[in-house]
């Protein structure tokens, strides 16, 4: 496997100019002539199917959920950063790009983090062109907040609903696009393999979920915008529907996929209540803030928390970190509050959470100032939980939020396989080992909208892909694949539910590849996940046909693919033997518990090679920093 | 808790359907009403039976996928998605009857599950803004006062779901389009094409089987995000004046 990763030479404030000036271009009357899949509506898939429409090509766009509008993208609730600095308060594209590298622990490639700074003031032009309702302020300007720890305000918002305005926004233009003719619109279908052909990528086979046909249909590029895979760990913030699938069939067709390990958790969302439980619901960081977390200083400790006084109570971020307190970042308050749960002092029915106390802000702001900064918050809470945080503590508890790793992509957003190409939380992209808060958004954007519509040009124009139709061998070849698969998964007919495994397998994946991982956990793990493997497809159960709506067969190769994928997450944070970011390993940690990084054997992106039949091979890319120097973080 | 279903269970469009009724049992008073329907799913697949089919993703109440009518009541009793309705709002023992959306432009796929597909072409007819990639000007060169905007994003607040239709004697989706022709109507950047906006969304709604408003108010009720009739007004307001600068053109007289 080849890992050229294609980044333009000179200073790296000119790279991206001087790439898009080198790129090819297809001739304006010869876009029309060129078929381009996007699979995925969210940010990246529909703002890429629009643009490239918008050119003048012919694009087919798919996605499994009713509606392009519904996809996950929607949930995104924080905001949007861009270095503006309409605030005048010192930003930059070259300090967007400075925290975005250290925030990532010097894990992600500078050349397209730089690009992605840069990217963010066109994205925000762009949206208030289609109408995106960002708050604004009296003037009429628009308004920013910080947001993740940030020293500068550059956050762009609509209320807490910036992914859903966002991606209306792309889900508009795209839907311009459709009633024009020039994108024909596939939902309720679901990618279910990628057809290489001499080694290109040259289309898809789907399941259309309504009718249970298996359909192929050939492209000159594929784009995958399918998103990430924190369902892996079962509960997570990410929707019901969300999957490894796209993914796991490109890179079991030659596809690297790079840093699998990398995922972010996120330290406050609603602990679990019950074994019905299906998801974890966010609650905005911004409640720690004001709110101070704690648990009782007692293991066991079932009194309820008014009746805990403030010496029997820890304190215990404000207690590690004096100068950050509860404001440490994502990753390590995480780590934090499990070590307490672990150690028997997590509080609520179950155990696993512990307390954010507005208590002492009430006590000092009043209740209408809190009310007015977290109402809607507050009554969410309320709503799901039964309790009221005005009067009784909140529960928070870390859940599996977002994935950094996914498909290797070179500076062209292009995968091993050439012809196919990867965006959004999809590719391992520009956030390294840890994304910081807002970034996502502004990375699908970008990919979207305007990088991946000039790349895709430039692979057409100089590949010129030849013809080929869906008689060829490899789409029959797919076809038969994917029909046995799922005769397969229909005929077990075990006697345990699709979702009794998909928490077994979240559940262990938790334990040992969580927040806090350990080489014997890690090898538990992978002698453990074969063997589950071994039992789904003995004992699954999955009712009803193939032919009509299956809702449970759809889950089924979900989870099935899960269950391999799994595996090379464990594999891969077994030998990244360093902690980086969101991958920590227990045995590397700096004398205060902090993630310690080994850059002499890790700086590099480690990228995996599928064999059938054979273990994996592991390449890597090395990273090399030129402009931010590397550094240990502190937040004490 | 437990409680007595009974769910409208239909094999696909061509299916009459029908009622059949099921014992949900043991369910925890802080399950979402969703999950409650997987606690019995687990059940029916645990008997070899096929679970019952319903839309969902995001779980959050913002995708705009989930719901169904509790009780002739689009999205249970009270003013949230289904996902967000938790077990809590119900008595033990309660007898609870699900059935999908009924409108004619939205025929039922399965069980609880329809075709939305026509709001998608009420966006396409013109629920955007013609702005394509690369052709913005600075954000901040067009001022928005906060008032507008802030009265846009109120409107754009919609999560496409259906329940205004679905609870709508007229089946009407005026809400749906108001709200998106609002949005759009309010912010200085949808001013070019907004007579054609109005014009083109409504003649799509009429066309795709929707049915008129005639101001019941019932939409407003039932919706989740608290969308409210003053969107309607505001395009029956630019309807007219659309229809008045340019008489003879596309648009249904009297929507
Ligand atoms: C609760 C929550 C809050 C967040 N808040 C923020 C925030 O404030 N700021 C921020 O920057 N980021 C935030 N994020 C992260 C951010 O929302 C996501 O990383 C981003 O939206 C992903 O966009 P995407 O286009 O890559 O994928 P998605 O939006 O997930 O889209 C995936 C698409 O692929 C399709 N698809 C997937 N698999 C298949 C298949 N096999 N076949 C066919 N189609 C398929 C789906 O139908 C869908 O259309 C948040 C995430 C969550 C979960
Ligand atoms: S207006 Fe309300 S009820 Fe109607 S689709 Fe939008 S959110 Fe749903
Ligand atoms: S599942 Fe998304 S709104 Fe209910």
């Amino acid at each position: 496997m080849e890992l050229n990763a294609r980044i333009p030479s000179g200073p790296i404030q000119d790279k991206w100019t001087k790439h898009r000036f080198d790129l090819k271009l297809v001739n304006p009357a010869n876009k029309r002539k060129y078929e381009i899949i996007v699979v995925g509506t969210g940010l990246a898939g529909g703002a890429a199917a629009a643009t490239l429409a918008e050119l003048g090509y012919n694009v087919r766009n798919f996605c499994f959920q009713d509606s392009a509008r519904r996809a996950h993208s929607i949930a995104a609730q924080g905001g949007i950063n861009a270095a503006k600095n309409y605030q005048g308060d010192g930003d930059s594209i070259y300090r967007l790009f400075y925290d975005t590298v250290k925030g990532g622990d010097f894990r992600a490639r500078e050349a397209n983090v730089h690009r992605l700074a840069e990217i963010s003031l066109n994205i925000i032009d762009q949206c208030v062109a289609q109408g995106v309702p960002f708050a604004r302020e009296y003037s009429g300007y628009l308004a920013n907040r910080s947001f993740g720890g940030a020293q500068v305000s550059r956050t762009f918002y609509a209320r807490g609903q910036t992914g859903q305005q966002l991606l209306l926004g792309a889900y508009q233009a795209l839907m311009r696009q459709v009633a024009a003719g020039k994108v024909k619109m596939y939902t309720r279908h679901e990618m279910l393999d990628l057809v290489v052909i001499d080694g290109v990528a040259r289309g898809i086979v789907t399941r259309d979920m309504l009718t249970g046909r298996i359909e192929s249909h050939v492209a000159d590029a594929v784009l995958l915008g399918t998103g990430g895979y924190s369902n892996v760990f079962y509960l997570s913030t990410n929707a019901k529907g969300s999957n490894v699938t796209a993914v796991w069939r490109a890179y079991k067709r030659g596809a690297g996929f790079a840093n699998p390990c990398y995922t972010q958790i996120h330290p406050t969302s609603i602990p679990p209540s019950g074994d019905y439980q299906s998801k974890l619901t966010l609650m905005s960081e911004s409640l720690r803030n004001d709110g101070r977390i704690w648990v009782p200083k007692q293991q066991g400790d079932r009194r309820a928390p008014h009746e805990i006084p403030d010496s029997e109570r820890d304190y215990y971020l404000e207690r590690y970190y004096p100068s950050f307190g509860n404001l440490a970042p994502r990753d390590i308050a995480s780590r934090r509050a499990k070590e307490m749960v672990d150690e028997g002092r997590g509080v609520g029915p179950s155990g696993v959470g512990v307390y954010l106390d507005f208590r002492d802000a009430i006590q000092r702001l009043g209740r209408d100032v809190i009310a007015d900064r977290y109402g809607n918050l507050f009554e969410m809470y309320r709503n799901i939980t039964g309790d009221n945080p005005y009067e009784v503590p909140m529960r928070i508890y870390p859940a599996p939020h977002y994935t950094m790793g996914g498909l290797w992509v070179d500076y062209n957003l292009m995968t091993t396989v050439p012809g196919l190409f990867a965006i959004g939380e999809a590719n391992f992209s520009d956030h390294g080992a840890n994304r910081l808060g807002a970034s996502a958004l502004m990375q699908g954007l970008a990919d979207g909208y305007f990088i991946v519509p000039l790349t895709v040009g430039d692979y057409l124009a100089t590949a010129k892909p030849p013809t080929v139709d869906t008689s060829h061998a490899a789409f029959r070849d797919a076809e038969a694949e994917v029909a046995r698969r799922q005769d397969a998964l229909l005929s077990v007919n075990g006697s345990r539910s699709v979702s009794d495994f998909h928490r077994e397998l979240g559940r262990l994946m938790w334990e040992y590849c969580g927040m806090a991982r350990t080489a014997d956990g890690l090898k538990l793990l992978l002698n453990r996940i074969p063997e589950l493997r071994e039992e789904f497809w003995r004992d699954v159960r999955v009712p009803g046909s193939g032919a009509t709506l299956n809702q449970s067969l759809e889950n089924a190769g979900r989870v099935a693919d899960f269950l391999e994928f799994g595996e090379l997450m464990a594999l891969d944070a077994l030998e990244r033997d360093e902690s980086a970011g969101g991958h920590f390993r227990v045995e590397h940690q700096t004398e205060e518990g902090e993630a310690k990084r080994n850059d002499e054997r890790f700086s590099h992106v480690a990228v995996w090679e599928y064999r059938e039949g054979a273990a994996p091979i592991r390449h890597e890319e090395p990273l090399e920093f030129e402009y931010v120097q590397l550094a240990q973080r502190s937040y004490k | 808790m437990n409680l007595k279903l009974h769910v409208w269970r239909q094999a696909g469009p061509e299916d009459k359907g029908g009622f059949v009724t099921y014992q949900a049992e043991d369910i925890s008073d802080h399950a979402s009403f969703l999950e409650m329907l997987d606690v019995v799913n687990e059940g029916l697949i645990a008997r070899g039976e096929e679970p019952i089919a319903f839309d969902h993703d995001c779980r959050e109440g913002i995708c705009g996928s989930c719901g169904f009518m509790i009780n002739g009541q689009p999205h249970g009793p009270l003013q949230t998605t289904v996902c967000q309705l938790h077990m809590r709002t119900f008595e033990d023992g309660a007898e609870l009857w699900l059935e999908p959306w009924r409108a004619t432009a939205f025929p039922v796929v399965r069980d609880l599950v329809v075709d939305r597909a026509a709001f998608d072409r009420i966006i396409g007819a013109g629920g955007y803004i013609s702005a394509n990639t690369g052709s913005a000007p600075e954000a901040n060169n067009i001022p928005v006062p906060k008032e507008n905007a802030d009265l846009a994003m109120d409107a754009a607040e919609c999560i496409g779901c259906g329940a205004c239709v679905a609870a709508c004697p007229n089946a009407s989706a005026m809400l749906f389009t108001g709200a998106k022709v609002s949005h759009l109507g309010l912010l200085p950047q949808g001013q070019a094409e907004r007579d054609d906006r109005v014009l083109e969304m409504v003649l799509q709604h009429d066309e795709e089987g929707f049915g008129h408003c005639t101001m019941h108010g019932a939409c407003q009720t039932a919706c989740p995000k608290g969308i409210r009739v003053d969107w309607i007004a505001r395009l029956n307001r630019d309807y007219r004046q659309a229809k008045t600068r340019r008489p003879g053109e596309a648009g249904l007289v009297g929507a």
